[in-house]
């Protein structure tokens, strides 16, 4: 139990069964999926595809988060290319076809590809901060989507187009099927291969890993280009979904939703180690928020209380100072005696009599503080 | 500082020598400049007390985000509420007003309760370790949420002492004075003597230059933490009631994404984010420095609306670079 506790997906995971628990008392049939015409239908499908282009950022914006870095302009990217692609659409021949459509789909992606590229090259070539560097194109970049579309809202029909999102494939829609299979193919590429050992060793000490022989510099802009790739995907899902160019709405607050997940999920924004899996989760919690606050008849106008007192719950649950206390409170029930000369040294080195069985990555609270001492 | 020694002194006159520290600023004074030069050569009626007047007066309650800004980021930190803070206390006013209160008693009200949003950043961020950015980005949410669970419309604002004293203007000279400017140039006075003669605004410079020095220097670095999110909150209040005076209504929406224009302003006012480095004035500037970007593209009248926000990133491009620059030559 106590080592269930300690793993990092369990908060994560709680707060994901307590919405459930919570929608399905509101409306028993939530958890129903019904199958009809070769397709699965329901709440949970629903919030699935509803999650799909937060999944892509919220994974951009874990690697990222991972080298110490953040990127605000993401909202911006997802604007930008859903601009790009349905402007092209819309001005070409045969929006029907799918050519015009895969040219949209590359068009849209090599901009957001030369996004991300803009954002690592004013982090590590001109070394500004990341917050900084991503606030300009933040600011910037919804400016250049309204540029694309001439200010107006615009609407394109193009059956290929809208199939991107809410066509079926093996009973759920395509945008499961391509976030999920990003998400899967990125999280391989990164725990299977030296990539995620390269990624943590850039956040957790930059200058050290630069003289251990990491490439600090390259993976580091690899980092926010693909996180501006996976962006400008997202947004040519939003705008499939849509099937409208909004420059001014098109992915708003994404950028803190995405952060959020990647914080729910217990990455720490100080960066270094990084869980993928919490991400995940870190997304369906959002994603069953939103569709949580519908389902009991809120107005969605309250949403944003909501998700103030998730991530307020989630953070102080996390935050090395309460895990401390935890751990304090468990050792005196253990022992019996509350003797403060063990207490001292508890916080760090609680997790170290368990470590062959631990998950490797569930002894990372301490991470930060340590961080925090050398800064 | 080095220009006590001989060498220096001897090669160049030691009072034409603009201390580093002052360089950021001068650089957004120059654009400033710059910006109302370029508005006042393309139109003749530019250059008038009346734009000028209007840009303090337009930009009264930015001014207050701004300031209490500084004071955060001054020390490492970042407020993402305040746009938030900012629709709350303007909520609040309506509706309380609305409610039929006393004008003094709606506004001490407001603006405790931007105090009380501030300190709990502040003690979630010192006492239990969260991350600024994190904190604070709930505290959005909340006071946002919040917002729309007091009143979900736009409230106009009736009450006759409060449209009294949101009235009350006065011409210095050519140059036409509401009372929100007014409070919001006495806010970024007062905040000018906090943060440069008081013993609390030398901490914040010193918990911004290095939290670890601070703490062995024996500075009350928790304390201070903790205050200056307090500071950002009662200013994003105090910002609430400027834009209360200046649109006379209360809406929850107002305000959204203010709070980017608020960091903008202070990081073209020549704040460093890392924190230890800026002035509360050059925050000023940097207000001004957006307000006159927005008057020139209003002037422009065929350039649309979204050039603004362009050039507010161009422009912040320029400044982060220059920063960079002048601190990397300084090491």
């Amino acid at each position: 139990m106590r080592q269930a506790v300690r793993h990092h997906l369990f908060w994560p995971v709680v707060a994901l069964v307590a919405l459930v628990v919570a929608n399905t008392v509101a409306r028993p049939s939530f958890l129903a999926v019904s199958f009809a015409d070769g397709h699965l239908f329901g709440a949970p499908v629903d919030i699935l595809r509803a999650a799909a282009p937060l999944l892509l950022i919220a994974l951009g914006m874990t690697l990222v988060i991972a080298t110490r870095g953040i990127d605000l302009s993401v909202g911006a990217v997802v604007a930008v290319s859903g601009a790009v692609a349905l402007e092209y659409i819309s001005t070409s021949a045969n929006p029907e076809s799918p050519g015009t459509v895969f040219a949209a789909v590359a068009i849209a992606l090599v901009l957001s590809l030369v996004l991300g590229l803009w954002n690592g090259f004013l982090v590590t070539v001109l070394g500004i901060q990341p917050i900084i560097a991503t606030l300009i194109l933040m600011t910037a970049g919804r400016g250049v989507a309204m540029l694309i579309t001439g200010g107006f809202i615009t609407t394109v029909n193009s059956a290929p187009y809208k199939g991107l999102n809410s066509g079926y494939l093996l009973g759920l829609p395509a945008a499961v099927w391509i976030s999920v299979a990003i998400f899967a193919l990125v999280a391989v590429a990164v725990r299977r291969t030296a990539l995620g050992m390269l990624l943590e060793a850039t956040g957790i000490n930059p200058a050290a890993s630069r003289l251990a022989g990491v490439r600090s510099r390259t993976i580091t802009w690899t980092v926010y280009t693909a996180c501006g790739l996976l962006a400008g995907l997202a947004g040519i899902l939003v705008s499939a979904d849509t099937m409208a160019a909004d420059a001014n709405n098109a992915g708003i607050f994404v950028e803190l939703d995405a952060i959020l997940a990647v914080v729910i999920g217990g990455t720490a924004l100080s960066g270094g180690k990084f869980n993928l899996s919490g991400t995940f989760v870190g997304v369906l919690v959002i994603a069953t928020l939103d569709r949580t606050v519908t389902v009991l008849g809120i107005s969605p106008h309250v949403t944003p209380l909501f998700m103030a007192l998730v991530v307020v719950v989630v953070t102080l649950l996390q935050s090395p100072r309460v895990r401390e206390r935890f751990a304090v409170a468990a050792l005196r029930r253990r022992t019996g005696t509350a003797t403060p000369v063990v207490v001292p040294d508890d916080g760090a080195a609680a997790p170290v009599p368990v470590p062959a069985d631990a998950a490797p990555s569930s002894s990372d609270e301490n991470l930060p503080d340590e961080k925090e001492v050398v800064r | 500082m080095t220009a006590t020694t001989a060498g220096t002194v001897a090669r160049r006159a030691p009072s034409f020598r603009l201390d580093r520290r002052y360089l950021p600023v001068a650089g957004t004074f120059v654009v400033l400049a710059l910006m109302l030069v370029i508005g006042g050569t393309r139109h003749e009626n530019f250059l008038t007390p009346t734009v000028f007047s209007n840009l303090f007066i337009n930009n009264a309650h930015l001014i207050a985000l701004a300031v209490g800004m500084t004071f955060v980021i001054l020390t490492g930190g970042i407020d993402l509420s305040v746009g938030s803070v900012l629709a709350l206390s303007t909520v609040i006013i309506a509706s309380l007003l609305q409610a039929g209160l006393p004008t003094g008693v709606v506004l001490v009200v407001a603006v405790l309760a931007g105090a009380l949003i501030g300190l709990a950043h502040g003690v979630m961020i010192q006492g239990f370790g969260v991350q600024p950015f994190v904190a604070t980005l709930a505290g959005m949410f909340f006071a946002r949420g919040l917002c729309f669970v007091i009143a979900p419309e736009s409230i106009s604002i009736g009450d006759a002492s409060f449209k009294a004293i949101a009235g009350w203007d006065s011409w210095i000279g050519y140059f036409r004075v509401t009372m929100a400017v007014v409070i919001a140039l006495v806010v970024a006075g007062i905040a000018f003597v906090v943060l440069h003669y008081t013993r609390f605004g030398r901490t914040v410079y010193a918990v911004g230059g290095g939290e670890q020095s601070a703490l062995l220097m024996g500075l009350p670095v928790a304390r201070t933490k903790v205050l200056v999110y307090v500071v950002s909150g009662t200013c994003a209040a105090l910002g609430g009631v400027l834009f209360a005076m200046f649109s006379s209504s209360g809406y929850a929406l107002s305000g959204v994404a203010m709070e980017l224009d608020a960091i903008a302003a202070v990081v073209i006012g020549g704040t460093l984010l890392t924190g230890g480095t800026g002035f509360v004035l050059g925050s000023v500037l940097g207000v001004l420095t957006l307000g006159a970007i927005q008057t020139i593209i209003q002037f422009e009248g065929n350039l649309s609306s979204w050039w603004t926000k362009i050039v507010i990133g161009v422009l912040l491009l320029v400044f982060v670079v220059l920063q960079r620059v002048l601190t990397l030559r300084k090491t």
